[in-house]
């Protein structure tokens, strides 16, 4: 058996508890972990052993239920796909996610992006309905693999982190809201795309991305959001020629 | 207090809780629904599903086959007028899923392609690639955001049923951003709170798996029933313990032992198949149970690789190919590319089995109704007595839709007629679980450390009620969890910060699986046979003289819980032999 | 002892120094400054061209200065940046799917360079370079 090899490791955490800070501050921690690790295994030890009263979430530490995003250097990550080996010899520094308010240490209020998920209505719109004793709705594996990719979101919400528009205007909608979006009206099962457009192809939907491309590099899920967003602004964009400048278009 | 008045509460927003959250709402869109949950509902633990949900579809399956498949592969310990439920809903609720938009794999004529999985006679599992748990869950959560009824509670973390007149009425929980007690009235009350994994050390499930749901139905007086029967699933990576799906071996992997022996053959599940041609129902298609039992007796023979990680077998993909693989198995790739370094097109992966799945939970009937009335249960929290001594994987899936939906609808007959409540009672003891916060926060003279005492529960439980158990190990599991649960009366709070505090929820949390692990080991002890998950060195044999009945285990506060047992439901399938030995005889 | 989420705000002028994301961004952005600084000289030079002979010779006795002779390199160096971004991306915006396959980002880029390099000999077969 080959023994583990194991690293010094140290974090600097971004602290802040309301009851009694007026600002966040950074706090070192110093731990051995085997190289193996990554950020959140040892955040967990720190918990465990150093210091009970740090704060964060997690839970299924395989990057799929999306609780553990963190500014791990300034760069949105999911702490629990973060490998200690990629930072041997320095510093690593942990926040929570930016463009969010930080309730307490690394645990952000995520009521935002809840609230435009919701607006974007991420469910099937049925184009034509029929009961379930009529069995499934048939779909070949290429129309399928037509919207899979961005049905992939965990919505951990590392492209808001990672998205500037989005910071300096809290308005907009959003990289994975409008991608989930992108998703359904991609499904051929889906009849909804004219009422998702009300709220997508507008100045707080799709018009306010400037394709800045950060949310594609920082989601884990290869996802492309910037992608979805560019193809919906082509499709907004034809709604539009459609409606004013061909005679009848605007049926 | 705040009170907040409901007509149904659900606490867990994971598969069963949405399910039957989106059920109460379709059917009587006039009741008011409030869906409570400790997480978000993408962050429940259903995401991490990875391989499939299995329901009749194809055309040379049948109902009875799926039948004999479940109720064997629990070693008959399943009921089976509640099998009998199951099989025939399952296929309508994956549909129902299918409408509502789950990105199913498909064939080339657009319907839904299946895949084969352990224990299962034919091809029935529906897939989202090997992230079916994933798609199912935001699938559900995403539906339910166009019903206004579900009035979503995220991140308040449920602590004590609210039971008056002798049946639920409510339940208490704090919201956990702001540290506030609040108690909800409830015609009925749904608990679908998940599993609790994380009572062992090595184990798939994510941190949230904690068994709270388990435990508050356990105080107020429902028994936990067959909680010795933790399933150990094969194939964990071994550092981590994430999940390797059983589609790795469905798609055609193999396990082989360090000699490059595909060892399965030698514990009743031969003769050995081809390489890359899976035969259904044998070999590496064998149940989970037979499966990491037999990695056991590898280990003991000392057939096992020696890793960094400790002693594996090894699961062998590469013949596979990186198109298939990329296809069908994206994530498996992805977690052993990352955790373990290692790229399973080219190599083989070092895995061992981890503890999966509790088959044990709130006892409930075929209605999903427990026997304390108003309280109901869904999903892994819940014993309805599908899985029996061992769940077939796939099953699971479908059992959180089949039975939230039920649950459902078993809460809206309820709930007809009802008398009305007495709001000053409930009141009462929504302040009895305040004081209990309170003390907790106030204690100083606490001397037990939370961590410290997790670390021996997990020792305990993973020394004495592993994949083979003892007389000797399973008494001394069963005073150990005795002493902790004592000992947890003298915890120390660090954190007594209102705003997320996570060493509360976390002291919450183990005082949660401390009931269950009680439950789990004392029902171990009494059941002196072998049966499924449930293997005994010094009883090998099944008993069903004695026991082809369930466990049931009845909280006495402080005190060893009482155990009492109830027959297990057999309407066509009597007790038989477990044959996983392929078509050769 | 309650909430009081702590809200950060982003830097309104400062914000594009801090991932190099940002300034990769940025600079793409900035360099169609060039692209409009270019076609403004065009526009400039067809009004000269109106103006008659004389005046169409000065403006193109003005192009033979070092001054736009740099002007030229550098609205041409950037022109060319620009257009790469603009076609490493493009498949992201008009993906093209065969079958149950995507076509690669990088046949998608590269048709646009050959469309680019077509183009370009086109305009200067027309303007008489061969």
């Amino acid at each position: 058996m080959t023994p583990m090899k194991e690293l010094r490791v140290q974090l600097e955490v971004l602290r802040y508890n309301p009851d009694t800070d007026t600002e966040a501050h950074f706090q070192r921690y110093e731990l051995t972990c085997p190289e193996e690790w990554v950020v959140l295994d040892a955040l967990n030890t720190v918990k465990a052993e150093i210091d009970p009263t740090l704060n964060y979430r997690w839970s299924c530490h395989m990057a799929v239920c999306g609780s553990c995003g963190m500014m791990i250097n300034g760069t949105p990550k999911l702490s629990c796909h973060t490998f200690l080996r990629d930072y041997e010899g320095t510093v690593i520094r942990v926040e929570p996610l930016a463009h969010f308010p930080i309730e307490r240490d690394l645990v952000t209020a995520p009521d935002d992006f809840m609230e435009k998920l919701k607006r974007v209505k991420p469910y099937i719109i049925p184009k034509e309905k029929k009961p379930i004793s009529e069995g499934e709705y048939k779909q070949t594996p290429a129309q399928l693999m037509k919207f899979r990719q961005y049905s992939m979101c965990i919505n951990c919400m590392l492209c808001y982190a990672a998205c500037p528009e989005y910071g300096l205007t809290p308005s907009f909608i959003g990289p994975a809201a409008l991608t989930l979006a992108h998703r359904y009206n991609l499904d051929s099962r889906d009849g909804g795309r004219k009422e998702r457009q009300e709220v997508v192809a507008t100045h707080e939907g799709v018009w306010e991305c400037t394709f800045v491309g950060a949310c594609s590099e920082a989601c884990p899920a290869h996802v492309d959001p910037a992608s979805a967003l560019q193809q919906m602004k082509i499709t907004s964009s034809i709604d539009w020629i459609v409606e004013h400048l061909i005679p009848g278009g605007n049926k | 207090m705040d009170t907040i008045s409901t007509d149904v509460a659900i606490i867990g927003a994971g598969g069963a809780g949405l399910r039957a959250a989106i059920a109460l709402a379709e059917t009587d869109p006039t009741l008011r629904i409030a869906l409570i949950s400790k997480v978000y509902p993408m962050r429940s633990h259903t995401c991490a599903a990875e391989g499939g949900a299995a329901g009749v579809i194809k055309p040379d399956d049948s109902f009875d086959m799926h039948f004999d498949d479940t109720v064997g592969g629990g070693d008959w310990l399943s009921d089976q007028d509640c099998v009998e439920y199951f099989i025939h809903e399952a296929p309508k609720e994956l549909l129902q899923l299918e409408h509502w938009g789950c990105p199913w794999n498909r064939e080339a004529d657009g319907s839904v392609a299946v895949r084969p999985f352990g224990g299962m006679k034919k091809q029935r599992t529906w897939f989202a690639a090997d992230k079916s748990g994933f798609h199912i869950l935001h699938t559900l959560f995403q539906t339910s955001l166009q019903f206004p009824s579900i009035t979503r509670y995220d991140e308040y973390y449920a602590l004590d049923l609210l039971v008056d007149d002798g049946r639920c009425q409510g339940v208490t929980a704090m919201e956990m951003r702001s540290g506030q007690l609040r108690q909800f009235h409830a015609k009925a009350v749904i608990i679908a709170g998940g599993g609790a994994g994380r009572m062992f050390p090595f184990s798939t499930n994510g941190a949230i798996k904690t068994g709270d749901g388990m435990a508050m139905a356990y105080r107020a007086g429902a028994p936990l029933k067959d909680m010795e029967f933790v399933q150990y699933h094969p194939t964990g990576l071994p550092n981590t313990g994430s999940l390797l799906t059983e589609a790795c071996r469905g798609e055609g992997g193999i396990l082989v032992n360090k000699n490059g022996r595909r060892y399965l053959q030698d514990y009743g599940m031969g003769p050995e198949t081809p390489v890359g041609k899976p035969q259904l129902k044998t070999m590496e298609l064998g149940p989970r149970d037979r499966v990491s039992q037999a990695y056991w007796h590898e280990l003991q023979k000392g057939n096992t690789v020696s890793t960094k990680w400790g002693d594996c077998v090894l699961l062998d993909m590469r013949h596979l190919g990186e198109k298939k693989i990329n296809e069908r198995l994206p994530l498996v790739r992805e977690l052993c590319a990352s955790y373990l370094q290692v790229d399973i097109v080219k190599d083989p992966v070092p895995i061992r089995p981890v503890v999966h799945y509790m088959m044990g939970g709130i006892s409930t009937n075929t209605k999903a109704a427990t026997p304390l009335p108003g309280l109901f249960a869904a999903g892994e929290c819940a014993c309805v007595s599908l899985n029996g001594a061992n769940r077939l994987g796939s099953n699971s899936l479908v059992e959180l839709l089949v039975f939230g939906r039920r649950a459902a609808l078993s809460a809206i007959e309820h709930i007809q007629g009802l008398p009305a409540s007495n709001a000053a009672a409930l009141n009462t003891r929504a302040e009895e679980t305040q004081s209990r916060i309170n003390e907790l926060f106030s204690r100083i003279d606490g001397t037990e450390s939370m961590s410290a005492l997790r670390k021996e529960m997990m020792d305990t439980m993973e020394k004495n009620v592993g994949i083979y158990r003892t007389e000797e190990g399973l008494q001394e599991g069963v005073s150990k969890i005795h002493e902790l649960r004592q000992r947890y009366r003298n915890i120390i709070l660090t954190d007594k910060t209102s705003v997320f505090n996570t060493d509360l929820f976390q002291a919450l949390e183990l005082g949660s699986m401390l009931d269950c692990a009680e439950a789990v080991t004392v029902g171990a002890l009494a059941r002196k046979e072998s049966r499924g998950a449930h293997q005994r060195l010094d009883y090998v044999e099944r008993d069903d003289k004695k026991f082809l009945c369930h466990t049931m285990v009845y909280h006495q506060g402080l005190d060893v819980p009482r155990v009492d047992y109830l027959d297990v439901v057999i309407t066509k399938s009597p007790p038989g032999v477990r044959d996983y030995s392929g078509d050769h005889k | 002892m309650s909430r009081r989420p702590l809200v950060r705000e982003v830097p309104p002028t400062s914000w594009y120094f801090h991932r190099p994301t940002y300034l990769r961004y940025m600079s793409r952005e900035i360099t169609c400054i060039f692209v409009a600084a270019y076609c403004v000289l065009l526009v400039v030079g067809l009004q000269r061209l109106a103006a008659g002979p004389a005046a169409y010779e000065a403006f193109l006795l003005g192009l033979k200065s070092a001054d736009s002779i740099v002007f030229h390199l550098l609205a041409l160096a950037a022109s060319v940046y620009h257009a790469a971004t603009w076609f490493g991306a493009t498949h992201k915006a008009m993906p093209i799917q065969i079958g149950e396959n995507f076509v690669q980002p990088g046949v998608i880029s590269g048709a646009h360079y050959v469309v680019w390099l077509v183009l370009s000999f086109v305009i200067l077969y027309l303007a008489g370079v061969f």
